[in-house]
């Protein structure tokens, strides 16, 4: 007869035997956690960031790993849930992973990052770095920094200074909409939009400012009515993942043709969903060069190899491939998977990155100064197109690392 | 201000109208059987997939026809080998045998499908504007939704009041026993109600997963609503459900367009309330922004209030 219990225990002794055979040998795997989601409205953004780390892997592996040793992505699914997350952080601390890289929400990064940062302070014996490829709250690099956070792209503000230097000097706009997600990243996106603009065009009046709640909403249109009816000529979203894909849709619905400022509006089905309604309408402030026209020959050869082996999907976070690689240059620096000693091989790194521009990990903050790129959605002279749909970004402003950055409030504690 | 209000009014329609779709079975399987069947929104979700699956070979049209079909033949199965079988054990039985469905439905979706969401398109038909009022335009899509859901209805409300068969379906919701003893076959009818409910659950799916998209969550997401909608109207009752989704429909479409904060609506109800104290954040968050919350508070108030909903008959 079947036994559940026997058959349960079986299972955990067969593991528990495997978990030791896999951590006896010399040459094991670096492993590196993912922690992002794998299910829910926002899995399609999580598949694709796992694939792009697994791709920027496989070329480190292949060139001989790290200190002799191969990486290892370890993911683990957290329904962008800040509680899913810090169950999946224990299981990380009680593996012995010493790296974890997380980048979609802020409020899932908010979590992790105090978790951390409480955890490394009470058990120095077993820390763990925390890699923020894309959580862009520029609270995580200020009043929460810490010693053992790092981001490598570009955060809300600096993002947002680009998108409203572009919206100063567009003279035909004259009222603004700021749709967001509710949560720290929307609320940031909001108030950056509201005190810049302020500042740089105070006659551009903010007709509505609305936060709705995050991967809940499935149809739009109710917002859409709402900005056409406020009279706006423009619109600045943080929108991502499922969010934009929606709202991406029932703009083109509801007939509403103004220019779009958004943070997220390409890639993983939101390009496709916005099609030739958004030709030379919607921007995206991003942190790579977008591939068109004329990409650096290093980022054209990446774009490429990916699509061939995710013919639907894009390379839409190139910062993946600079966080691992630094990452990486780091542990080889230091010599040591030892998380401390990385953290303070990365502070102050410099890398050259796929488009050719040099970065530097700022020692204050930890986060990583880099130049920031205007793109606008189009189908003209496109050659790497986006979720396969021929229509792409094409790179419209560059603005430069000196004047991307943005001081900060940060105090760094260093462990002595 | 009007162009608000008219859009308001058609979003609301269609969004009310298609939980009509989705309620319609799931009270009609209740008043029938006294199940309350949690896999309901799953064959809703089925729906969006087959006709998505099927759509990619012949097109969206026939999907329309055959995806409802096939979902509505495995929802009388699931009665037939499932449900049957558990009914002799009690409510309990049957409830916890719907839940097991559902999560069963859902990691097959996955399995099959796949965890990202499936890029299940308007047919190029109907992807145009049907009409424009000043800046603002209406999808063909959402009028075609519309009118397959005044369809269903007209279509249920012949069949259950102008026919015979609907005699009998009625006659088993309150009296299975007498039913029972003038021969006819009651289980048989259990079975066709519940694959006609999980087939216009299907329905819905189909004519949703465009709009509202179709991914492994989709069942979650309206299937919660879904239950408000029943209980609102009164389990059991046709027409409860109907006014009851078309309420929630419009009551959600209009808390989004309305800026007002909570402090702010209730002032103009006449309730002052103290916006610097305790609760000041609450005070101040917007209507928009509790929208989604709205109907589980219509919910409780009616849990309280009425507790047999709008036009039931029943205690819930």
């Amino acid at each position: 007869m079947f036994r559940p219990t026997s058959a349960l225990v079986f299972a955990v002794v067969v593991a528990l035997l495997a978990g030791l055979a896999s951590s006896a040998t010399p040459a094991d795997p670096i492993r590196i956690a993912y922690i992002d989601p794998l299910s829910g409205p926002f899995a399609a953004t999580g598949e694709n960031g796992l694939n792009q780390f697994k791709y920027a892997t496989e070329a480190l592996n292949k060139g001989g790993g790290v200190l002799g040793r191969q990486l290892e992505i370890v993911p683990l699914d957290n329904k962008v849930s800040p509680q899913e997350s810090l169950i999946q952080l224990k299981k990380v601390i009680g593996d012995g992973i010493p790296f974890v890289f997380q980048g979609n929400s802020s409020g899932v990064a908010h979590a992790i990052s105090d978790a951390v940062q409480k955890h490394n302070e009470r058990d120095a014996g077993n820390r763990v770095l925390y890699l923020n490829y894309s959580a862009v709250d520029p609270a995580l690099t200020n009043e929460k920094c810490h010693f053992w956070h790092f981001r490598f792209d570009a955060h809300a503000d600096m993002k947002m200074a680009a998108l409203t230097d572009v919206i100063a000097a567009n003279k035909s706009v004259k009222k603004m909409y700021i749709i967001g997600q509710d949560y720290s990243f929307g609320k940031a996106v909001a108030e950056g939009a509201v005190s810049m603009l302020g500042k740089k065009r105070p006659d551009i009046q903010i007709v509505g400012n609305e936060l709705h709640p995050i991967g809940k909403v499935k149809d739009f249109s109710p917002y859409v009515q709402k900005i056409v009816a406020s009279g706006a000529d423009a619109v600045i979203t943080g929108n991502w993942g499922a969010d934009m894909i929606a709202l991406a849709k029932a703009a083109n619905d509801g007939g509403l043709k103004v220019p779009f400022y958004t943070y997220y509006a390409a890639s993983d089905g939101v390009t496709a969903a916005i099609g030739a309604a958004g030709i030379d309408r919607i921007r995206l402030v991003h942190e790579s060069h977008p591939g068109n026209p004329n990409p650096p020959k290093a980022l054209s050869d990446y774009l490429t190899g990916y699509r061939k082996l995710h013919p639907q999907n894009d390379v839409n976070q190139p910062r993946i491939h600079t966080g691992l690689n630094m990452l990486a240059q780091a542990i080889k620096r230091a010599g040591t998977t030892d998380v401390d000693k990385v953290a303070a091989a990365l502070e102050g790194a410099e890398f050259t990155n796929l488009s050719g521009d040099q970065l530097v990990m700022r020692r204050e903050d930890h986060q990583l100064q880099m130049p920031v790129y205007i793109s606008v959605h189009t189908n003209k002279n496109i050659k790497h197109d986006l979720d396969a749909s021929g229509f792409g970004l094409a790179l419209e402003q560059k603005i430069e690392r000196e004047k991307a950055t943005q001081p900060t409030t940060c105090k760094m504690q260093r462990p002595s | 201000m009007f162009q608000l209000i008219f859009f308001s009014i058609l979003n609301g329609l269609v969004y009310g109208m298609l939980l009509f779709m989705l309620s319609s079975g799931l009270t009609l399987i209740f008043g029938m059987m006294g199940v309350l069947n949690f896999a309901h929104a799953s064959f809703y979700m089925l729906g969006a997939y087959v006709a998505f699956t099927v759509g990619l070979h012949l097109g969206f049209w026939p999907a329309l026809v055959i995806a409802p079909v096939v979902v509505g033949l495995l929802g009388a199965l699931v009665e037939r080998q499932g449900l049957r079988r558990v009914h002799r054990f009690g409510h309990i039985a049957e409830l916890i045998f719907t839940f097991g469905v559902a999560i069963l439905v859902e990691e097959i979706v996955q399995l099959v499908w796949g965890r990202p969401a499936k890029s299940y398109q308007v047919p190029a038909a109907l992807d145009f504007p049907l009409f424009r009022v000043m800046s603002s335009s209406f999808p063909a899509y959402k009028a075609f939704m519309l009118v397959v859901a005044v369809a269903i209805f007209a279509f249920i409300f012949v069949i259950l009041t102008r026919t015979r068969a609907g005699l009998i379906i009625q006659a088993s919701l309150t009296h299975p026993q007498m039913v029972a003893m003038l021969g006819h076959n009651v289980p048989r009818v259990f079975m066709i109600v519940f694959g006609i409910g999980s087939a216009l659950a299907a329905l819905a799916g189909v004519i949703a997963g465009p709009v509202l998209g179709t991914f492994p969550g989709m069942a979650q997401v309206l299937g919660s609503i879904v239950f408000v909608v029943v209980v609102i109207g009164g389990l059991g009752s046709l027409s409860g459900a109907f006014v009851a989704s078309l309420l929630i429909g419009i009551v959600q479409t209009f808390a989004v367009a309305m800026d007002v904060s909570v402090g702010g609506a209730l002032a103009a109800m006449g309730v002052h309330v103290n916006t610097a104290g305790a609760l000041h954040d609450l005070w101040r968050v917007t209507i928009a922004q509790v929208a989604p919350i709205l109907p589980y508070v219509l919910l409780v108030l009616t849990l309280i209030l009425r507790p047999t909903g709008l036009f039931g008959t029943r205690e819930t």
